[in-house]
């Protein structure tokens, strides 16, 4: 497979944040190294990494191609989706542009049916996620998923991956995982030692680096840096701990973490993908059978896509007493089926068994909503 | 001690001056183009130039300047109703531009909400669009819908029941009728919505916002929820109370 190198025709019209997006893309594949493009946390990054690739978060936070997306997609659909397959459509996205493969999976319906078009323009394997992480056949079809990724990979960039290079990507990734840990766990810091938007910040930083090891390094310090100077006395003030759960967050979604800090509280933990979702649990290194550990790993990881998805409720359960929560805010993208019908369930659990206020918020990727995000935020603060 | 409480809602803006923690004065005028000249001629009104602690409210509440303080309508929605009548669990208001249900403690206290702002249906809104294509004044509802018979109104969208209204008068329906089926139509979806909340038969609602102050729409709605629905005199101003309520709490807290 011919590996891209080139940069857009369109890239001269960008600004400069997203030219440099462009030229580090692209200062990485004239390495001649392979770009993997993902979505969700599913996908064993692992694999990639093991053949020396780049991997990269596709997930778009932004709606400035929606417009565009809604050309081919319905309007009423999750601005996530839209946003992702318009970014991809349009050459906006450094990452989507140099990725050589996307590979997604068969997570909520949106997802899986936007796949098909956009393999129209772009080279995408699905993955074929099972909706449940109980019984063996679901266990056996994942495991078999994560082979023919393997085998795909393989296959396309003419490699071989080893098994051994599996290990010690599991090794890299289980580092990375537990540095990332580490510093969101400074969360539970009662005063805090930083805000949830600056957790945010590097959560979300971190899914663009393309030197891991970089990465691992620079967080350590990060975290080692934060916690010195909170030791030393630099601490913020006491105020009600929010956590955050439910849909993906980041870029404007972030609007949401705003209205809760400019509202007298602070969030101390993101239980969503970009946050504890797929980080808080490593792959195993003591199974010899890598693919069953990668497997075990993934498809633990509780998304609302599964079905029942206990894990998101274990987290949460774990989390809101860890971290001292006084209120959960789940967020909601306008249209996601699967994490709106789980409010319900959610509710419950938080208010009756953990006796801790909830409150679930719809948004989409506009900033219309921002007064309402405001007046919301400021009543359930009021209410803690 | 003399207390403000100033909600600036979308429709119109409500203000109350508090002395001793009893209502001395209200005040309310059309919120009109400019929030902030009507929230400083209420404030003026009541005070005529006194010294007051202030609180504001609703939607413009971060817009004038040297106020002691300013706080969601929810939790003023909340401390109003308790303060005008006593024992209730939950408050439900529709407002110009959004509804609310709040669930309160005995205390008076909000522990859980639920708010709809995402769109017109639902809110006083929808009923003044209809109002205006059936040339009726929403002061005279009562007498205009009384022993009507309600004609289903199917459509929740705005624009949408609009032209519902507009066919069902080209087809010659009684106005009252459509009438009656507009404010049947906007009781059922708030009382649906109002019972995500732990809302039962034994409930007592406290009904506020403009629209409370028709008995017709405040039946009509304890009979969707099942349950007491009770309104007061000032159900208009509940969440400017609130916030004087709230001002007069802290400001004895200072004094102390």
């Amino acid at each position: 497979m011919e590996i891209r190198k080139d940069l857009p025709e369109i890239f001269e019209d960008f600004s400069e944040a997203r030219r440099n997006g462009f030229i580090s893309a692209k200062q990485f594949k004239d390495q001649n190294k392979p770009m993997i493009g993902t979505f969700c946390t599913y996908m064993p990054q692992e694999l990639p990494l093991a053949m020396g690739a780049a991997v990269v978060s596709l997930c778009a936070t932004s709606d400035e191609t929606i417009a565009d997306a809604e050309v081919d997609l319905p309007r009423n659909l999750c601005p996530l989706i839209k946003s992702s397959y318009g970014f991809g459509k349009t050459d906006k996205c450094p990452y989507f542009y140099f990725s050589d493969l996307v590979v997604g999976e068969t997570t909520c319906d949106g997802k899986k049916k936007m796949y098909e078009h956009m393999g129209q323009f772009k080279d995408v394997h699905v993955m074929q996620l099972p909706n449940t992480q109980f019984g063996e056949q679901a266990f056996e079809l994942w495991k078999s998923e994560i082979v023919k990724l393997k085998e795909l990979l393989e296959e396309k960039f003419d490699v071989e991956i080893t098994e051994d290079a599996i290990k010690s990507a599991i090794n890299l990734k289980n580092r990375e995982r537990s540095a990332l840990k580490d510093f969101y766990s400074l969360g539970k810091l009662n005063p805090p030692a930083i805000s949830g938007g600056d957790i945010l910040k590097v959560l979300y930083g971190s899914t663009f680096k393309f030197n891991r090891e970089d990465t691992i390094e620079e967080v350590k310090n990060l975290t080692s840096r934060i916690l010195d100077e909170y030791n030393s006395g630099k601490k913020l003030d006491s105020k009600p701990r929010i956590l955050i759960t439910g849909c993906p967050i980041g870029g404007i979604t972030e609007k949401v973490v705003k209205a809760i800090e400019d509202n007298g509280a602070y969030v101390v933990f993101f239980e969503n993908c970009m946050g504890a979702k797929a980080i808080e649990e490593n792959v195993s290194e003591d199974n010899e059978d890598v693919y069953a550990a990668l497997a075990e790993k993934y498809l633990s990881i509780g998304c609302s896509c599964m079905t029942p998805n206990p894990n998101r409720i274990t987290m949460l359960n774990k989390a809101i007493d860890e971290y001292k929560v006084d209120g959960v805010v789940d967020v909601i993208l306008q249209a996601c089926h699967t994490y709106s019908v789980e409010t319900l369930t959610t509710k419950q659990f938080v208010n009756k068994e953990k006796n801790v206020p909830y409150m679930s918020i719809e948004t989409d990727y506009s900033t219309s909503d921002v007064g309402q995000l405001n007046t919301r935020m400021s009543a359930f603060i009021e209410m803690l | 001690m003399l207390v403000v409480g100033i909600d600036s809602g979308s429709t119109t803006t409500k203000g109350v001056l508090l002395e001793n923690n009893s209502i001395i004065k209200t005040f309310i005028e059309p919120t009109g183009y400019n929030p902030k000249s009507t929230m400083m001629n209420i404030h003026s009104e009541l005070t005529k130039g006194k010294e007051a602690y202030t609180v504001t409210t609703g939607y413009g509440r971060n817009l004038l300047e040297n106020v002691d303080k300013s706080i969601t309508e929810i939790t003023c929605h909340a401390k109003g109703a308790a303060y005008l009548c006593s024992g209730i669990d939950a408050v439900i208001d529709i407002g110009g531009q959004d509804s609310k249900a709040i669930m309160l403690n005995s205390d008076g206290q909000v522990i859980d909400f639920l708010m709809n702002d995402k769109c017109a249906a639902g809110t006083g809104r929808f009923i003044e669009v209809m109002m205006k294509i059936l040339h009726k004044d929403i002061g005279h509802i009562d007498s205009f819908i009384k022993d009507k018979t309600a004609v289903k109104i199917s459509s929740m969208c705005t624009v949408f029941a609009e032209s519902e209204v507009i066919s069902l008068l080209a087809n010659n329906k009684d106005p009252g009728n459509i009438a009656k089926g507009i404010i049947d139509s906007i009781c059922i979806r708030t009382s649906n919505f109002a019972k995500k909340m732990p809302i039962n038969s034994k409930s007592k609602v406290f009904f506020s916002g403009g629209l409370a102050k028709s008995d017709e729409i405040r039946l009509l709605l304890a009979e969707k929820l099942n349950c007491e629905v009770v309104t007061h005199e000032y159900a208009q101003y509940v969440g400017a109370i609130g916030a004087a309520v709230i001002g007069n709490q802290k400001a004895n807290k200072i004094l102390m």
